[in-house]
């Protein structure tokens, strides 16, 4: 079945809903790999490291971002790991998904930024568009 | 890190288109800067060139922006009105030698002590600072004025919506530029403030008198300009090494900043240093290597000396509103949560940077001032000693050294203690300095003169080492 799944995260309600249906579809089969990849944004960038006391601190913060779906994740006992990316979220997520080559890429529907995504066109709505393989879109 | 081939071959195709956006973008900027400075265009124009040219050679962070800046140009106003251009120019070269000697000295270092909440305050202040540049060139001069420069604005947020190839402004530029020329509104434009000239830079000697007086002159413009370009390419390689995911060589940068501002005061260039904005669109836009800054800094002055006739015509409200986008840009507009969530000392230390500059128009008084407001807040904080009475048991919470000795003993001189033997347990505090030594040597004596037995529980082990001398000493007399 999916062997390597992405899992898009930020943090929000969403993100943890489709880290649900994530743990659904691992559990299936046995050697699946869950990589949950989180885009540290370019445009939040001079704000993060101006407010971050070291880069240590700014890793640690963006590692807590993702702490709840881990969480999800390592109760159901399924094997994952975390990614941290840099660059706009869509055209990051959609890069690194059709490099690596990933069997299904899991996103939730809308991130912590809701006005923005209304404006500018959502970033699951990239994903689905332009990842090369099969995308789950969590409501 | 990377090899210097990857540093510099590694992304080429990338490299090459992004260096032409930054170059696109960076013409307005540095004749804005230039006008701020009191200058001719081309000063902030050859600076850009030279800067980004050499820093692509010997700076520490590749895929970094330098060129002029509105920090550096704000400085140098007072130094210009009363002194003149070549004053700059010297200025300029002192400033490189203070910066490469910085390097050497391995100052980056330093950058680490400069806390957060200086650091918004630098970026929020220089933000209004460059606001405030641009009111005299928009307040009161007439009604198209008005009209150019919200249009502008309104062009520079939506189009990036619609248009993702060209950068917005440049779009801006060229369209608002036609529009007024076609239109024969009377606006102000570049070339009622300065000429351009369509050559390349060529090597000169300031022409100051090489005297004592000179340097005093010069040396205080010198050591500012020295010390917010530094803080500010140190700022933009953090932003830019967490941007890429890369590291980079912060005492090599602050060298190549020297080095690029020494060699541009001899081009007729003003000091500059990287820039946050700029090197965010060219990361952005793809750049990742050295290329990328030559391309920018060659890119430049190709524009220039092609188009140099038309850049003159640009008018002002047009470069106003530009500016006015780069404002707002760089004011981190995450400060008011952070002014309300923050501790409140931090967010003192943070106002109070961007009052003192603002009062000031000197982004480094601002930055000194706070740096030493937040390390007089951290001593008193740390030397803020609470000891609390369990049964016989006196638990110290804080730091025993020689800001915090006298609460130390004044608490054992008031507290009213009837047992004959107590214990003082310091698992939650840590002796520093000979003066906590002596502050504990003091409470010893003086509770023993009372009749009372004291026992020190929980030191570590450093701390141990000095009280088992501290142990000899009582047990002598």
């Amino acid at each position: 079945m999916y062997k390597h799944i992405l899992l898009a995260a930020d943090g929000s309600e969403n993100s943890i809903r489709a880290a649900k249906e994530t743990v659904k579809i691992a559990l299936c089969s046995p050697d699946s790999l869950v990589e949950i990849i989180y885009v540290a944004n370019f445009e939040k960038a001079k704000t993060e490291v101006l407010h971050a006391s070291s880069n240590e601190a700014l890793n640690l913060e963006r590692r807590k971002k993702v702490q709840n779906v881990e969480q999800l994740l390592r109760d159901a006992s399924i094997s994952y790991k975390v990614t941290i990316l840099h660059g706009t979220p869509g055209p990051e997520i959609v890069k690194y998904a059709n490099e690596q080559a990933v069997d299904l890429v899991i996103i939730g529907s809308r991130g912590l930024n809701g006005l923005q995504e209304m404006v500018l066109g959502s970033v699951s709505h990239k994903v689905m568009k332009r990842v090369n393989c099969p995308a789950l879109i969590v409501k | 890190m990377q090899s210097l081939k990857q540093q510099w071959f590694g992304n080429v195709r990338g490299d090459i288109l992004s260096g032409i956006v930054v170059a696109l973008a960076l013409i307005p900027e540095a004749i804005a800067f230039s006008i701020i400075a009191g200058v001719d265009p081309m000063v902030g124009l050859y600076a850009s060139f030279c800067i980004a040219v050499i820093i692509a050679f010997v700076g520490g962070r590749p895929g970094m922006i330098s060129a002029a800046t509105g920090a550096m140009a704000l400085l140098m106003v007072p130094l210009v009105k009363d002194h003149g251009l070549d004053y700059l120019l010297a200025a300029t070269i002192l400033t490189g030698i203070i910066q490469l000697l910085f390097g050497v000295f391995k100052v980056a270092k330093v950058m680490k002590f400069i806390p957060n909440a200086v650091m918004i305050g630098f970026v929020n202040s220089l933000a209004i600072l460059i606001f405030l540049a641009q009111v005299p060139h928009f307040i009161g001069i007439s009604t198209m004025t008005y009209v150019f420069v919200s249009v502008t604005l309104l062009l520079v947020y939506t189009l990036p919506r619609f248009i993702k190839v060209l950068p917005a402004p440049l779009i801006a530029i060229v369209g608002l530029t036609a529009v007024a020329l076609f239109s024969g509104v009377e606006l102000k434009t570049i070339g009622d403030l300065g000429n351009i000239t369509q050559t390349l830079p060529s090597f000169l000697i300031p022409n100051v008198p090489f005297t004592f007086e000179t340097l005093l002159i010069i040396f205080p413009y010198s050591i500012a300009l020295a010390i917010v370009g530094l803080l500010e390419s140190l700022l933009t390689a953090q932003i830019v090494d967490d941007m890429t995911a890369t590291e980079s060589e912060k005492n090599k940068e602050a060298r190549g900043q020297g080095i690029a501002n020494f060699i541009t005061g001899f081009f007729g260039g003003m000091a500059g240093c990287a820039m946050i904005g700029q090197s965010v669109i060219n990361v952005k836009s793809g750049g990742r290597g050295r290329l990328s800054t030559l391309t920018a800094g060659l890119f430049l002055i190709f524009l220039i000396i092609v188009l140099g006739d038309l850049v003159v015509k640009i008018p002002m409200p047009v470069l106003v509103g530009i500016m006015i986008m780069v404002s707002i840009g760089t004011f981190d507009w995450n400060s008011f949560k952070y002014l309300i969530k923050a501790p409140r000392t931090d967010a003192f230390v943070m106002f109070a940077t961007v009052v003192i500059v603002v009062y000031t128009h000197d982004l480094s008084k601002g930055v000194i001032a706070g740096v030493i407001l937040s390390a007089i807040f951290f001593v008193v904080k740390i030397s803020t000693l609470k000891i609390i009475k369990q049964d016989y048991r006196y638990i110290v919470n804080g730091q025993l050294f020689f800001a915090s000795t006298d609460a130390f003993i004044d608490y054992f001189k008031k507290a009213d203690m009837q047992e004959k033997n107590i214990q003082i347990d310091f698992s939650n505090s840590r002796i520093w300095d000979d003066s906590g030594v002596g502050a504990l040597l003091k409470v010893k004596e003086m509770l023993s003169q009372n009749g009372i037995k004291v026992e020190v529980s929980g030191l570590d082990t450093s701390s141990q080492k000095i009280i088992t001398q501290l142990d000899e000493m009582s047990s002598s007399h």
